[in-house]
């Protein structure tokens, strides 16, 4: 195979030029790996969720709908998945504003942007466990900062313990969560923005469109579909994430931060009891298919631009 | 374009002319203010955690554990020994050694099987192709949190629990759909004229793939190498529910799990930890950010 190999190598070189051959064959280790490591133990969760499988006895047994039963009449977890859904509704609704507004800011030229845009990406780009250690200390019950100027400042007493009553506990994670994905939902916004055809804004321009007429009569129906995209990717790393919540809260207190994930490890890895922490974990199921249907939607009306 | 659009203004320069552009002017400048403002509060609401993360890195105990004292400054004199307990006291460089082990193994699997995968769906002619490159990124849609309770018992029948392989070998479930989709955006943008005309001296189309395209797309392979580290880098849930001796651990777990035990808190070592993986990461991405955009975006593009 170098530059000067003669085109008398028929034999390999019908093999390596048929793209017949070639394609299925390029494309086949990475349709296994999805197979064996994706799709394989997905149909091994469902039926998980309809089995008796622990940690200390692997042996499977159909049991039918038994952990089901079991988890609906546990009000933990519809705890959990009314938290989830709270807990998704909010911080998209929060992301959607607050990442077209960075989204702004990332696209605007002026001097130090390359520390600003440092800064700004830091909570996305940061490993979320070390993030979430951080705002743990943020948080923290006695020493947070938040507290101190608070208290400097007159406006209260003593400490508000971010994350020991239930309202503020769940207030805490959707900020964290809503933190660590507006950059990203912004970078994906920033590309649909840089993908607005010039002359649509010099028109805008040159027939005078102020700032929010620009805004809301250009910007905004043009990148409509990208922003539902960012939501909705968004939405989707918050819900099926349980690191925010296993390090910030564990859940606490008393299950008033407990999400769908977080509980799944709870039963299935925590107590050993997989074929009941499977069917909780299930019930993130009919979330994904929807964001996946959205995000499907919205792509479709990007194409036809 | 803007040349040609002032001059003639500048030729019919009239007085309301003038103060209509001093508007216009004045109207710049407060929007200007008000741009830096935003980015200022944006910056300081993203980075809080961590400059607070940084100046409690260095603070002595007395001075860190007083409520009184003004947390974001230096009561006492700063100290850099919770920083070198970090390395010296717990299994830190452990945890990193292992992070970076899993993360370059894992690096390796995803382009050996993500590259030639990208360049079957973005260049070959195949039926399904268009419809097999979707479905492949809605597999980065299926979470982690999904599938850790079968995966569990998968890396237990290997007998690879509570061993770095574990992560090597699910990892790439996480890393190939993205990289895969980065990919084909690269690939894409390779002109197809250089493929034919290699094709046409004498390459056979493997040889235009790995004598042409790979090295013409080495900037967006590159790209997908720092992108693929820092998922494997993020990830926790695998990592908890597969490991439990910290010496097999990684940043992502072993930070957390294990300078915090029980009710014990190190809380100048986590920052200091927080902080000298947060930055490099952040660097490393902000270099690429652009090539990141161009890669998401070019994949959707029809080849």
């Amino acid at each position: 195979m170098s530059v000067s190999e003669p085109p008398g190598l028929r034999g390999r070189a019908t093999l390596a030029d048929r793209e017949g051959f070639l394609a299925p064959i390029f494309l086949l280790p990475a349709v296994v790996y999805i197979i064996a490591l994706v799709a394989i133990p997905l149909l091994l969760a469902i039926a998980f969720a309809f089995s008796d499988v622990t940690v200390g006895d692997p042996s499977f047994e159909w049991v039918g709908l038994r952990n089901f039963d079991a988890i609906f009449d546990d009000p933990v977890f519809w705890r959990s998945l009314r938290n989830t859904l709270v807990f998704t509704v909010i911080s998209m609704a929060l992301t959607i504003v607050l990442a077209k507004a960075l989204a702004m800011i990332l696209i605007a030229n002026f001097r130090f942007k390359w520390l600003i845009r440092f800064l700004v990406l830091l909570p996305w780009t940061t490993p979320i466990a070390l993030a979430a250690v951080a705002w743990l200390w943020m948080l923290d019950s006695v020493y947070s900062p938040i507290d101190w100027v608070l208290r400097s400042l007159g406006f209260i007493e003593s400490n508000v313990y971010w994350l020991g009553k239930d309202e503020l506990a769940m207030a805490s994670v959707i900020a964290v969560h809503t933190w660590r994905i507006v950059p990203l939902a912004a970078v994906i916004i920033l590309a649909g923005l840089i993908s607005i055809p010039d002359d649509i804004k010099d028109a805008a321009e040159i027939d005078g469109a102020g700032f929010w007429r620009k805004l809301f009569e250009v910007t905004v129906p043009l990148t409509l579909p990208v922003i539902a995209v960012a939501t909705l990717f968004g939405a989707v790393l918050t819900f099926t994430d349980m690191s925010v919540v296993y390090i910030l809260t564990r859940g606490g207190p008393e299950n008033a931060t407990q999400v769908l994930p977080s509980y799944a490890y709870l039963k299935g890895i925590g107590s050993g009891d997989l074929a009941q922490g499977a069917a909780i974990a299930l019930f993130l199921f009919p979330l994904l298919l929807a964001a996946a249907i959205a995000i499907l939607r919205s792509v479709k009306k990007m194409e036809t631009f | 374009m803007a040349v040609s659009a002032r001059a003639p203004i500048a030729v019919a320069d009239s007085g309301h002319v003038e103060r209509a552009r001093r508007r216009t002017t004045v109207r710049r400048r407060a929007g200007r203010a008000g741009l830096y403002l935003i980015a200022v509060c944006a910056a300081l609401v993203a980075a809080l955690p961590f400059i607070w993360g940084t100046i409690t890195a260095f603070k002595r105990d007395a001075d860190l554990y007083n409520s009184e004292n003004n947390p974001f400054m230096f009561n006492l004199d700063p100290t850099g020994e919770h920083v070198s307990f970090l390395f010296d006291g717990t299994s830190f460089l452990t945890f990193a050694a292992n992070t970076l082990w899993v993360g370059l193994l894992v690096v390796a699997i995803t382009l050996a099987v993500g590259l030639p995968a990208a360049y079957s769906l973005a260049r070959l002619n195949m039926r399904w192709s268009g419809a097999l490159g979707i479905s492949i990124f809605f597999v980065y849609l299926v979470p982690p949190t999904l599938l850790f309770i079968s995966l569990t018992r998968v890396v237990a029948i290997t007998g690879l629990q509570d061993s770095t392989w574990s992560l090597v070998l699910i990892y790439p479930t996480i890393t190939i759909p993205v990289s895969m989709w980065l990919l084909m955006g690269f690939l894409k943008a390779v002109p197809r004229d250089l493929e034919e005309q290699a094709m046409v001296d004498g390459y056979s189309r493997l040889g235009a793939f790995t004598r042409i395209v790979v090295p013409l797309a080495l900037p967006g392979i590159v790209a997908v190498v720092v992108f693929a580290f820092t998922l494997t880098a993020h990830e926790f849930i695998y990592a908890l529910a597969f490991i439990s001796p910290s010496d097999a651990k990684t940043i992502s777990i072993g930070v957390p799990t294990e300078l915090i035990r029980g009710d014990v808190f190190f809380w100048q070592s986590l920052q200091a930890a927080a902080i000298l993986v947060a930055v490099p990461i952040a660097f490393a991405f902000n270099l690429l950010l652009e090539r990141f955009i161009t890669g998401f975006t070019m994949g959707a593009v029809k080849g």
